[in-house]
């Protein structure tokens, strides 16, 4: 299956992944720009957050409690369609899913 | 029953292999690489006749357990000690040895006061101090990494953050190296440990009262989630003790660490100075391969298992988190210090729910002093032998004779 990833600047990376993994691992394990990551996958850190794509957004499930107070301290603003990545768990029905990377993660 | 070490005797499943060695000896704790190997050779889990305890040493072994909260509780003390049969040395930490609820609470309110927006607001004064302390150094002909830089560093910038009005460098970088020999076996580094903690602690405990801290820094932000009803005054004041137990010598230790990598791999400075952006994933390689937390304990809450072998209720188990960083399967080539290798997932921070709620501050730290460094330092020298000093849980260096050569 694949996940595309949109930079700031508009720059697309569509990279395979399977399901079971979280869309960090995906980015992490293709090196993509902006998916920095630094805990692991934790939830200590919010620098793995995304913007989930409007298209997507019945598909991805909703964020926990736990989930949504480390967004609310990551460094680019917090908006309902925030995930932390390592948190978003791809399954069949993701196949093609499309996140944005914001502006800064830390 | 009698008790070993402080938790329940155990008679563990034959099929576990066993390790005949002390992993807390000196000398082991000074050069612990070899232990590692033989730790991740002889199985998944391992048994330790000396304290009647599990180890795990194997990456995915590690992180498992030590981040499988609900069968391996932190809540019984993450050292020998079992709180559920003995009485701890000092009132338990009511976030690290905590588990949830009462855990969610004061994690959600520990996450707010360091989260990366809070450090992005530190980062000013970190860099500026940074600038002047490795200015001072740059005038001399010699220093000594630790005291001079790894202590002079944090001691100065984290009591600012924190909001302390009372400053005791040597208090501050003792109480953490003390709450760590705590976690140990009964030897000798913790029984002089014990013999400091009256001492140290009580102007620890002093220190973390609300009329000793200003109304700026991440103290009074818990202070605040304490007049939000968040939690109570007396858990704000638990929490700034956490700050300081954890806060300081594990950040000195990050940076005492750093400068023996870099003075080993004087090609990895050189990248370091050729892209200065690297300070953060260079901060992240150096934490893998010195482990500065080398080990940790939990207790299983009932009967369970590790990787197949029964694991009864009580056992005490090593995480020995300097093994899992350094775990070839994991890591293909674990001895090679590479700045730029990026190693998502090192279990130095620790892994789950417990993940170091300070993370973000040490590489705030880190990264504005590297940054620094790269920018006025041409090399990093040793000016003679590195000498490691023994601790239960942490793996620090006790002196480090540096050449810092101006650009
Ligand atoms: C290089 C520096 C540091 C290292 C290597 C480090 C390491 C760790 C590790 C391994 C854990 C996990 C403990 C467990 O799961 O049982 C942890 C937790 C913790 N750390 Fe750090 N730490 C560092 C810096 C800091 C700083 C600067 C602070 C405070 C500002 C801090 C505060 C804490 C606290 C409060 C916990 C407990 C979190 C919880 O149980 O939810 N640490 N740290
Ligand atoms: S990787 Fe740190 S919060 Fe997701």
């Amino acid at each position: 299956m694949k996940v595309t990833y949109i930079q700031p600047d508009g720059s697309e990376q569509t990279v395979e992944a399977k399901p079971g993994d979280s869309v960090m691992q995906a980015a992490i394990a293709a090196n993509v720009p902006g998916i920095v990551a630094e805990c692991g996958g934790s939830m200590a850190c919010a620098t793995c957050h995304v913007y989930v794509d409007d298209a997507w957004a019945s598909r991805t499930g909703t964020r926990s409690e736990s989930e949504e107070d480390m967004l609310d301290c990551a460094m680019s603003e917090m908006k309902a369609s925030s995930r932390l990545s390592c948190q978003l768990r791809l399954t069949d029905e993701m196949d093609g899913l499309t996140v944005h990377i914001p502006e800064e993660q830390f | 029953m009698d008790l070993i070490e402080g938790h329940a005797p155990l008679a563990p499943s034959d099929d576990i292999p066993v390790l005949d060695i002390d992993p807390y000896d000196e000398a082991v704790l000074a050069d612990p690489f070899p232990y590692y190997a033989q730790l991740r050779e002889a199985g998944p889990v391992v048994f330790i006749p000396r304290y009647e305890v599990l180890a795990v040493g194997r990456y995915e072994e590690t992180k498992a357990t030590f981040s499988d909260h609900e069968n391996f509780v932190s809540s019984r003390g993450i050292g020998f000690n079992d709180f559920k049969l003995e009485k701890p040395w000092r009132p338990p930490s009511i976030i690290l040895e905590a588990d949830p609820p009462d855990h969610t609470k004061t994690r959600r309110v520990m996450s707010k006061a360091l989260s990366p927006k809070v450090v992005r607001g530190l980062m000013d004064d970190f860099r500026s101090t940074a600038e002047e302390v490795v200015d001072g150094l740059l005038e001399r002909s010699e220093i000594e990494g630790v005291v001079d830089l790894a202590e002079a560093f944090p001691t100065r910038v984290f009591p600012r953050a924190v909001g302390m009005r009372d400053v005791h460098a040597r208090h501050l970088v003792d109480y953490g190296a003390i709450v760590f020999n705590a976690v140990g076996p009964d030897n000798a580094l913790r029984r002089a440990a014990m013999a400091r903690a009256p001492e140290v602690s009580a102007w620890i405990n002093a220190a973390c009262a609300r009329d000793r801290l200003t109304g700026e820094g991440l103290g009074a932000l818990l202070y605040e989630a304490a007049d939000a009803g968040e939690i109570t005054a007396e858990e704000a004041a638990m929490l700034v003790r956490s700050f300081l137990s954890a806060g300081v010598d594990t950040t000195v230790t990050g940076i005492g660490n750093a400068l023996w990598c870099f003075s080993q791999n004087p090609g990895q400075w050189e990248a370091l100075k050729a892209d200065p952006s690297l300070a953060r994933p260079a901060f992240e390689e150096v934490l893998r391969v010195t482990s500065p937390v080398h080990t940790f304990l939990r207790t299983a809450n009932v009967d369970t298992e590790i990787a197949g072998h029964p694991v009864p209720e009580s056992a005490k188990v090593l995480c020995v988190l300097g093994a899992a960083n350094m775990d070839p399967d994991k890591w293909g080539d674990p001895e090679a210090f590479r700045i730029d290798r990026r190693p998502v997932g090192h279990m130095a921070f620790g892994a789950g729910i417990h993940g170091c709620v300070g993370q973000n501050i040490a590489r705030g730290e880190l990264e504005a002093l590297l940054t620094v460094m790269a920018d006025k330092v041409a090399r990093i020298e040793p000016a003679g032998e590195a000498v490691w000093r023994p601790n239960n849980a942490i793996r620090a260096l006790d002196r480090l004779p540096l050449k810092l050569i101006p650009k």
